[in-house]
């Protein structure tokens, strides 16, 4: 039988950790896919420019670097930003930079840069004719978007969010390095502790497994209802 | 190293000699990590993903349950049950493999070949199963064995529309190999960590490094974006 030292309550807290970064993180990720989605399309220059700036950028930095620099980083800044609010302003303001908050920071901008991608795609999968016939009706521009561009978008996008997401729930274990107590970590202490890694690690790879398995099956169902009306080619 | 760039680095407070031959000296270490695991990583790819295209099931389900494992848990997990597991196998104290595996590089560089394996199989089936019939049928119509066909007409096809994907599996290779620190492997990340340790400066010592992965990546799209351009001469417009 499965025996884990004891280690068991804490395995299946870490479990729920990992589920909650990652699905906080994928929160941040679609929120600012939506945005450098937005920004890729807008007529201002700027606006593109600095969206390309973003993707271009997190493309090109491995992600355990940049969580480091957020978390080390933002320790640093927010100590500075703590001395400067109490010396010059009277503010005792100060929030502790924890390894939660770099880890959702971190995953949810760089799955933003990949989401932007989807989103854009799926944005210029709509066809025009379906926005001019929202204008004709008299709607405004934002009624064009919830109404018109949303639901038709979303269908386009599903299956690159769910490839997204997949990737994005196996970066949740990097989040251990900076001492986050998710799964990893407690099955990395616990395998220290019992000198016993095959114990601790499979049971988190197959938790892995069928976290990725279980949301497999929940984004299928999504693409269902999302394709509700559509009439197949074939 | 020359004598005035000694003199440059040595007026700065972080940035001197040392630490500069430093992050050199984990550089050469991403490098080779990354590169020796695509390709051993390939060499296995290329036989597994002919064998995960054959229709019995007792030959395609191993390799499927192997891409399967690898792609669906994360490599940390790999490279921390390889790590850990490899000293935990009995008897392996007493043999060669011990001397070679108490060295952290190779436990990394194995995890990293048998990950990469798996993803670039998946990448290297998808190509094949996208081969156009009529090219079979007409290697079949000049008398070409299994072999033969395989080796001259469906492979070559196959790498071309295959090297897309396998040049972001590299790019996502090079910023995987990030996690090779954790091992106390002291690469370009493990090199940052140590500076960054040493003194007490993040923004310094991880946007150096950021910038070193960067200069990496853009190199491995341009050198791709070449190679493809040569691979795929013969399907470019005439009028260009």
């Amino acid at each position: 039988m499965l025996d884990f030292h004891g280690y068991g309550p804490e395995l299946l807290r870490g479990a729920i950790v990992t589920t909650e970064l990652a699905f906080a993180s994928l929160a941040l990720a679609l929120a600012m896919g939506l945005l450098g989605a937005s920004a890729k399309l807008s007529g201002s220059r700027a606006a593109r420019g600095a969206a390309t700036f973003y993707t271009t950028v997190i493309r090109g930095i491995p992600d355990l670097v940049m969580m480091m620099l957020f978390y080390y980083g933002g320790q640093v800044l927010m100590n500075q930003l703590s001395d400067y609010l109490y010396y010059n302003h009277g503010i005792d303001f100060f929030v502790q930079f924890d390894p939660f908050m770099a880890g959702v920071l971190t995953i949810g901008l760089i799955f933003g840069a990949y989401m932007t991608e989807t989103f854009r795609g799926a944005f210029l999968a709509v066809p025009t004719g379906q926005i001019e016939a929202g204008r004709a009706y008299g709607m405004n521009r934002f009624q064009v978007f919830f109404r018109i561009m949303f639901p038709q978008m979303l269908r386009h996008a599903l299956p690159g969010i769910g490839n997204n997401w997949q990737v994005l729930l196996k970066t949740t274990a990097l989040v251990s390095v900076i001492g986050l107590s998710d799964m990893v970590r407690i099955a990395e202490q616990a395998s220290k502790a019992e000198h016993a890694p095959f114990k601790f690690f499979i049971p988190v790879a197959v938790m892995y497994l069928s976290l990725t398995a279980i949301t497999e099956l929940a984004i299928k169902w999504l693409n269902r209802r999302a394709n509700a009306g559509v009439v197949g080619g074939i | 190293m020359p004598e005035f760039l000694a003199e440059l680095l040595n007026q700065n407070e972080i940035f001197n000699a040392t630490t500069v031959m430093h992050y050199w000296g984990g550089l050469v270490t991403t490098v080779q990590l990354v590169f020796l695991s695509l390709v051993i990583g390939l060499f296995l790819a290329v036989p597994l993903a002919i064998l995960r295209t054959i229709r019995n099931p007792f030959v395609s389900g191993p390799v499927w349950l192997y891409t399967y494992i690898f792609r669906g848990t994360p490599l940390l997990i790999q490279l921390y049950i390889i790590y850990y597991g490899i000293g935990q196998i009995e008897g392996i104290q007493e043999t060669f493999w011990w001397d070679i595996f108490r060295d952290p590089f190779y436990p990394a560089l194995l995890a990293f070949t048998l990950n990469t394996a798996a993803y670039t199989t998946e990448i290297i089936r998808g190509a094949l199963m996208a081969t156009p019939q009529g090219e079979v049928e007409a290697a079949k119509a000049y008398g070409m064995s299994w072999a033969l066909r395989m080796r001259r007409i469906v492979l070559p096809s196959a790498f071309r529309r295959a090297i897309q994907a396998y040049s972001n599996e590299v790019i996502f290779m090079l910023h995987a190999s990030a996690i090779a620190s954790v091992v106390t492997i002291v690469d370009l990340t493990g090199a940052a960590r140590d500076i960054y340790s040493r003194f007490y400066a993040p923004f310094t010592a991880f946007v150096a490094v950021a910038l070193v992965y960067m200069a990496l990546t853009f190199l491995i799209v341009y050198g791709f974006r070449r190679l493809e351009q040569h691979l795929l001469k013969h399907q470019r417009p005439l009028n260009q």
